[in-house]
């Protein structure tokens, strides 16, 4: 165990400094960060004099020299556009991200795994293959589609749902959140189903081909003659033999979803973190972009660490070292 | 009787057509016997065995016949009234100790499972329990052993704990289902020991599925021979081993090498096992018969009286020697 988090950290230090290194680099090719700084008329005089204080005027080698020691300390630097600290920023807006995305995950979880399982045991049921149709159709439509179908029909058809915003926030343990208050999770609904569709399908289809698999296995069989009843033979016996690529898949899109929600944040103007990222982008606000990326790379080591970490829970078979 | 089975008829239904995997099957297993079904693969054994715990899956269906387990019609039981049956009063022993037990359960879980499903022990009991099953099936250190799981066994003690398993609830009736096949030699010899001692202790009867008529012939009070899904032969087992007297069951013995004997060539039974799709129109051994006559190709052969006493075959032509018969 100890041999295997060295290794995992020596990962974690190659992976955050290659990204750190193309961040840098790219978004220093891209875009001029000075004309989103000085007036549009600036004088020659004024244009470097900003350069100087934002250290621009050195060579490249010299200025990630610094980015690197600044970054270590904790420091990414302060956004060019609301002069405050990047990290910050980002942290603010991460609780707005995380609420949209837990919502999401629970609904891939709780939805999509029990279809699988069902769909996977019963593959000739009309229901299992009516599940399987759609899946494809989960699969296969955009998100920013599916949000502007969802706002139209909920939004405007019917007007049961806001469709613009994070709505009220109350306090939760000390937090601030949406999941305290009832106008909260009404405007969280329809961003959060935006976001899961895809990845429920994702979800049903792996784990009906794993029970699929899983039920032709003799244990499954010994389980029945035992006198096991059927639910239990299907989630307790066939799903845990199912489960490891489905964990796999479950981390990546947690990943996935917390850093990249730009799209669906976008279209429902949800002030997360995605929101945060696209206008940083637009503005060429190096130090959020950069803090972001790193942030983003940090957090997808960390999630297949746990990922690892939950495969010895499911699989006594599994050694980490 | 413990166990009647009456015209049991287990069907297929696939692409290809009907196949009748159990072709009119009947049997009766008493209290404290161990009946041993023998043959070839794909004769119908295994199918019989997963009629009488109500386990054949799609696209296999029980077309017919009856099955009485004390008293009770299993075949008009709910899959819940079943489930209660299952485990408890008949449980079963399957062929491959390597893929039988759940790898990501430990094995004192799997015992445990099945205590709690079919005993009103409590926890602390049930733990007892496990550990005394383990030491019976010849597991060492039992209280050690109990949260290991399946892959730090190897295949003899994995059967052993299958074993375990299937005795926890104290069933009436064991189906095993050629629960040797998968092991080595040496191992088979302990394991059916184990078995045999274990189902006489505790007086409960036990059908033994086999294609070995050695292990068959070391542990069943009677035997019953299997063919294309139908029972060719049946009675004590020494009637069965020592005069078989269907031309089946004669090729199946002969086919043993014997040490003592000097011969070049192993003795086998010419042909193959008939197309279950295509079964011939008269005795569904006919093309392999050395005693087959005209009639055998048209007229399926009923039971007749063989030497002794309830000692039964299916044969138009009884020992090769009957009125008549040509010998080819």
């Amino acid at each position: 165990m100890f041999k295997y988090l060295v290794t995992r950290i020596g990962q974690l230090v190659a992976v955050l400094f290659i990204v750190s290194m193309l961040v840098f680099f790219m978004t220093s090719v891209v875009g001029d960060p000075l004309q989103l700084l000085v007036r549009q008329n600036a004088s020659n005089e004024e244009r470097q004099a900003a350069m100087e204080y934002l250290g621009l005027d050195k060579p490249l080698y010299v200025q990630y020299g610094k980015f690197i020691v600044s970054t270590l300390s904790g420091d990414f630097g302060k956004s060019y556009m609301y002069h405050t600290s990047a990290l910050r920023l980002i942290a603010e807006r991460f609780p707005a991200t995380m609420e949209i995305v837990i919502v999401a995950m629970l609904l891939s979880g709780f939805i999509a795994i029990p279809l699988g399982v069902y769909a996977g045991a019963y593959p000739k049921r009309m229901l299992s293959k009516t599940v399987m149709t759609l899946s494809v159709t989960g699969i296969s439509l955009p998100s920013f589609w599916v949000g502007m179908v969802l706002i139209f029909v909920f939004g405007l058809h019917f007007s049961v749902l806001p469709v613009s915003g994070r709505g009220q926030v109350g306090s939760l343990l000390g937090i601030q959140t949406s999941f305290a208050t009832l106008d909260g999770w009404k405007h969280l609904l329809l961003p959060s189903i935006t976001l899961a569709l895809s990845n429920m399908a994702t979800i049903l289809r792996l784990t009906r081909a794993g029970m699929r698999e899983t039920m032709k296995q003799d244990f499954i069989k010994f389980a029945r003659a035992k006198g096991v009843r059927n639910r239990k033979v299907l989630f307790g016996h066939a799903l845990k033999n199912t489960l490891i690529p489905v964990v796999t898949v479950f981390g990546l899109q947690l990943g996935t979803l917390i850093a990249f929600t730009t799209i669906t944040e976008t279209i429902f103007a949800w002030p997360g973190m995605g929101k945060l990222l696209i206008d940083a982008i637009n503005a060429g606000d190096r130090p959020i972009i950069s803090a972001y990326i790193i942030f983003v790379a940090f957090m997808f080591v960390f999630l297949n660490f746990i990922v690892d970490l939950l495969y010895t829970l499911i699989d006594p078979r599994i050694d980490l070292s | 009787m413990l166990l009647e089975v009456r015209n049991l008829k287990t069907f297929f239904h696939t692409f290809r057509g009907t196949v009748r995997a159990v072709d009119d099957v009947s049997f009766t297993i008493a209290k404290g016997e161990i009946l041993g079904i023998v043959g070839e693969s794909g004769c119908g054994k295994s199918v019989t065995g997963f009629s009488i715990m109500g386990l054949i899956e799609e696209p296999g269906k029980v077309a017919g016949g009856e099955i009485l387990f004390d008293g009770r019609r299993l075949l008009d039981l709910s899959d819940n009234q079943m489930n209660e049956i299952r485990g408890k009063e008949i449980s079963m022993i399957f062929q491959d100790p390597m893929t039988s037990l759940n790898p990501v359960y430990t094995i004192g879980e799997q015992i445990e499972e099945m205590l709690t499903l079919h005993s009103s022990l409590s926890p602390r009991e049930r733990r007892k329990r496990c550990v005394e099953l383990l030491r019976s099936v010849g597991i060492p250190n039992p209280e050690g052993r109990l949260n290991d799981y399946p892959h730090h066994f190897s295949g003899g003690m994995r059967q052993r704990v299958i074993i375990a398993i299937a005795l926890a609830a104290e069933p009436k009736l064991i189906v095993a289902d050629e629960p040797t096949t998968a092991l080595d030699v040496t191992i088979q010899a302990q394991i059916l020991k184990l078995m045999k001692a274990l189902v006489r202790e505790r007086n409960c009867s036990m059908m033994l599925i086999t294609h070995d008529l050695a292990v068959v012939s070391e542990m069943a009070d009677r035997i019953i021979v299997m063919y294309c899904g139908q029972i060719v032969e049946e009675g004590r087992a020494r009637d069965v081993i020592e005069n078989p007297s269907h031309p089946y069951t004669q090729g199946l013995i002969g086919s043993i090498p014997k040490l003592n004997e000097d011969k070049s060539r192993l003795e086998t039974i010419h042909g193959i096992v008939p197309n279950m799709f295509e079964l011939p129109e008269g005795c569904n051994f006919s093309p392999r018969c050395r005693f087959c006559r005209e009639i055998c190709f048209g007229v399926k052969p009923d039971f007749r009286l063989a030497n002794t006493e309830g000692h039964l075959i299916r044969c138009h032509s009884a020992c090769g020697v009957s009125e008549g018969g040509n010998e080819v």
